[in-house]
C-alpha cells in the first residue's frame, strides 16, 4: 500500500476550499481541514468526510497532522507557520509568505533546522510555459538579457467595495502583495532579489485602504532591468494574466500561462527544438497532465509536489521558504521605494560585455 | 421520456474569449463577439447546418441569445438550451466582494425566507444547503424560462470542487432537483470522469449524462483514458465528448474518427467561429457517426 500524509488545510476561503479539494482527491492524503466557526464549517463539517478542526492549536496537538497548508489572510501567516514547524510538522503556505521578510528569513531557516519540507503557493513556477522561460533564461538562450517587462492585469477590484483584509495594506491585502507578488517572485526566480528599486508608484483607483494598481523599476545583479506593471482593476480581464517578456542580444522571450514564445537570432548549441527566429510552445504540451483537475494543472501538480515532497517520494518543487523571503524583501524595497521615493539599494555595477578581439577600425 | 440528445452540439467558449492555447486570440474572439448579433450569427449558421442544441454556460450575455430565440419560435422552432451552472467567475467575484456569505446571501431573492433567514446571521439554524442550493438553481434558469432545456449541466469547477471535497451530495441534490423542477435530465461536466461516476453511482445515480475531455492524446482525461474507456464500455455512462481535437493539438478528420469508435458516447460538443468549420466538423460527425439530430 503506498503510504499517507495526514495533511490538514487550514483557512477555508477561496484558495483553502480550493486546496481543500485538491487535497482531499489526492490519492497518498489523509485529509483534515481547520477553520473558525462559521457558515462554511458547519456546511462542510455535515456533509464531507473529513475532520474540520474549529481550533488550530487542538489540530496541531490532538490532529497531529505530518503536514499543514495554510491558506489565511497573510497577517496570520507568520504566527500559523512558525507554530506547526515548532511541531515538527511539514508547512505549504499561501502567498504572499510574511509581511515583514525578516520573519521570512527567520521560519526559513527554522524550516531548515527542523528538515521539515516547506512550500509557498506561487503557482506560477508551476506552469509549463514559466517552467520553459525559466529553462530557457538559464540556458543563455536569449544571450545577455537587459529589458524586461513583468505584467499582471485582472479584474478583482472594479469598484469601492466593503473593507476587507484583501483590501486592508497592513493584513497583506492590495495589489502589490495579492498581485504584482505573483510576477515579482518571477522575476526574482529568474535574476535573484533586486539590487536596486526605483520609479515605484503605488496608486489607489477604487480601494480606500490600500493599493489597486503597482509600477517598479527593478535593477538586477546580472544587469537586467524590468519594469513591473500591475492592475488589479482592469475589467477587460477575464481573469488574472500574468506575462513577462523579456529582451537579450540573442533574441526575445515572452511567456504567459499559455504560451512561450521564443525569437532567436541564432541557434543555440544544445538547446534542442529551437532554431532561429520565432518557436512557440504551448503550456498544453510542456504540462504534466494532474491527477486530478480543479482549475489547471498547476494548482494540481503544486500540492502533489508537496505531498509527494513530505513522504520523501520527490525532491521539493516549486518557492520554498527562502525563495519566498526574496520575493517578500522585493516587497518591502518597492513600499519603501514608494513611500520615500528615494532609491532603495544600491544599482548593481554595469555588466559590460567582454570586448570583441580588435579587428581593426572597420572590424575587418 | 429519455432524451436523446443529438450526435453533435455546439458550446461556446468561443464567444468569451476561453481559449486554451492563446490569450491573443481569446482577446481577438472577445472582441468579435462583444455583440450578441455577431455570436447569434454564429448559431443561425449551426442551426442552419442541423445542429439545434446550444450547450452553454449560464453568462449574463446568453441571457440576450435566450430572449432573441424566445422571441423568435418561427425561426427557432427545434432550438434547444443545454444550460451549464454555475458561471464560476461570478460567484468567485461575489464572494470577493461580499465574503462567502455575503456572496450566498447577494445571489438569494430579495425578501425571500432565506433571504431573511441569512440575514439572522448565526440564526440560519437551518444550514439549508438543499433550500440555497435550490435556490441558486432557479436564479440561473431563469434566462430560459419558456425555452426548451432538456438537459441541465453543472459546471466542471463546481463539480470538481465538490468532487474533492467529497461533497457528493450536492451532486444528488441539483440531480433531483433538475428532475423534479425542469422535467430535465442532470448532467455532469468535469475533467475527471472515473472520479464523477464513481461518486455518482455511490449516491445511486445510475447511467448519468457526464461530459468530460475525450480526445486520442489523452488531453486532460485526469483518472486516465484507460479508467474513461472502460466506463463507456461497460455503459456506465452515457458519455459527451468534449476537446475532442484536443485545442487543435489533432486533426479533425483523426480525432472525430478515433472518438465516433468509442461505445456509448452519445454525443460530441463541439465550439467553431466560422461556417466552414462549423460545416467540416458536422461531415465529419456525420461521415464517421451517421447524420446529427
Amino acid at each position: 500500500m503506498t503510504e499517507r500524509l495526514k495533511i490538514a488545510v487550514v483557512g477555508l476561503g477561496k484558495m483553502g476550499l480550493s486546496h481543500f479539494s485538491l487535497v482531499g482527491a489526492h490519492p497518498q492524503a489523509e485529509t483534515m481541514a481547520c477553520d473558525a466557526a462559521g457558515f462554511m464549517v458547519d456546511v462542510l463539517s455535515k456533509n464531507v468526510p473529513h475532520t474540520i478542526w474549529k481550533d488550530y492549536d487542538k489540530l496541531l496537538s490532538e490532529g497531529a497532522p505530518q503536514a499543514v497548508v495554510i491558506a489565511t489572510p497573510s497577517r496570520l501567516h507568520a504566527p500559523m507557520v512558525r507554530a506547526a514547524l515548532e511541531k515538527g510538522v511539514h508547512v505549504f503556505c499561501e502567498k504572499p509568505f510574511c509581511l515583514d521578510w525578516r520573519e521570512a528569513e527567520e521560519l526559513a531557516a527554522l524550516a531548515d533546522e527542523k528538515g521539515l519540507i516547506n512550500q509557498v503557493g506561487y503557482h506560477y513556477r508551476h506552469v509549463g510555459a514559466f517552467q520553459e522561460m525559466k529553462r530557457l533564461v538559464d540556458a543563455g538562450a536569449i544571450g545577455r538579457i537587459t529589458h524586461v517587462m513583468a505584467e499582471a492585469y485582472g479584474p478583482v477590484v472594479l469598484r469601492p467595495k466593503k473593507q476587507s483584509w484583501r483590501t486592508t495594506k497592513s493584513e497583506g491585502g492590495g495589489c502589490l502583495y495579492d498581485y504584482a507578488a505573483h510576477p515579482l517572485n518571477l522575476l526574482n526566480w529568474f535574476f535573484g532579489t533586486p539590487a536596486e528599486v526605483t520609479g515605484s508608484v503605488l496608486n489607489s483607483i477604487f480601494s480606500e485602504g490600500t493599493d489597486d494598481e503597482v509600477f517598479s523599476t527593478l535593477r538586477f545583479e546580472g544587469g537586467q532591468t524590468a519594469q513591473m506593471s500591475v492592475n488589479w482593476s482592469d475589467e477587460s480581464h477575464r481573469k488574472m494574466s500574468t506575462k513577462i517578456s523579456m529582451i537579450g542580444t540573442n533574441g526575445r522571450l515572452y511567456a504567459d500561462r499559455q504560451e512561450c514564445q521564443v525569437y532567436l537570432r541564432e541557434e543555440v548549441p544544445g538547446l534542442d527544438g529551437y532554431g532561429t527566429g520565432w518557436n512557440v510552445k504551448y503550456t498544453t504540451e510542456l504540462t504534466q497532465e494532474s491527477w486530478f483537475y480543479l482549475r489547471g494543472e498547476e494548482y494540481s501538480n503544486q500540492i502533489d509536489a508537496f505531498i509527494r515532497s513530505c513522504l520523501g517520494e520527490t525532491a521539493p518543487l516549486g518557492t520554498d521558504f527562502r525563495d519566498a523571503a526574496a520575493t517578500d524583501r522585493s516587497i518591502a524595497m518597492i513600499l519603501q521605494n514608494a513611500e520615500t521615493g528615494q532609491a532603495v539599494g544600491e544599482a548593481p555595477a554595469p555588466v559590460t560585455p567582454q570586448p570583441a578581439k580588435r579587428r581593426g577600425w572597420f572590424g575587418r | 421520456m429519455e432524451h436523446q440528445m443529438d450526435k453533435l452540439l455546439f458550446g461556446d467558449n468561443q464567444f468569451f474569449g476561453i481559449n486554451h492555447m492563446s490569450e491573443e486570440k481569446a482577446r481577438a474572439q472577445a472582441m468579435r463577439f462583444q455583440d450578441s448579433n455577431a455570436i447569434m450569427d454564429v448559431l443561425d449558421v449551426a442551426y442552419d447546418a442541423g445542429i439545434r442544441t446550444f450547450m452553454c454556460t449560464t453568462h449574463d450575455r446568453i441571457a440576450e441569445i435566450a430572449e432573441i430565440v424566445r422571441n423568435n419560435p418561427e425561426r427557432y422552432p427545434d432550438f434547444l438550451f443545454y444550460p451549464c451552472m454555475p458561471y464560476a467567475h461570478k460567484y468567485a467575484n461575489a464572494v470577493t466582494d461580499f465574503g462567502m456569505m455575503g456572496a450566498v446571501q447577494h445571489f438569494m431573492p430579495e425578501g425571500g425566507m432565506l433571504q431573511t433567514a441569512l440575514r439572522g446571521g448565526a440564526a440560519l439554524a437551518t444550514k439549508d444547503v438543499d433550500g440555497i442550493a435550490k435556490i441558486l438553481i432557479d436564479a440561473e434558469m431563469k434566462m430560459f424560462k419558456g425555452l426548451n432545456t432538456p438537459v441541465v449541466f453543472m459546471q466542471n469547477v463546481f463539480t470538481d470542487l465538490l468532487l474533492g471535497l467529497g461533497f457528493g451530495r450536492a451532486l444528488r441534490v441539483f440531480h433531483d432537483h433538475v428532475r423534479e423542477t425542469y422535467n430535465a435530465e442532470p448532467g455532469f461536466i468535469t475533467m475527471n470522469m472515473p472520479l464523477c461516476l464513481e461518486v455518482l453511482e455511490r449516491e445511486g445515480i445510475e447511467n448519468p449524462i457526464i461530459c468530460s475531455n475525450i480526445n486520442k492524446i489523452g488531453f486532460r482525461m485526469c483518472g486516465g483514458a484507460e479508467a474513461y474507456k472502460a466506463a463507456m464500455e461497460a455503459g456506465r455512462v452515457r458519455a459527451v465528448a468534449m476537446s475532442v481535437y484536443a485545442s487543435g493539438a489533432i486533426p479533425p478528420a483523426e480525432a472525430i474518427e478515433w472518438v465516433s469508435e468509442l461505445p456509448n458516447l452519445e454525443s460530441i460538443v463541439f465550439g467553431a467561429s466560422s461556417r466552414a468549420n462549423i460545416h467540416s466538423t458536422r461531415d465529419l460527425v456525420a461521415q464517421h457517426m451517421g447524420p446529427s439530430g
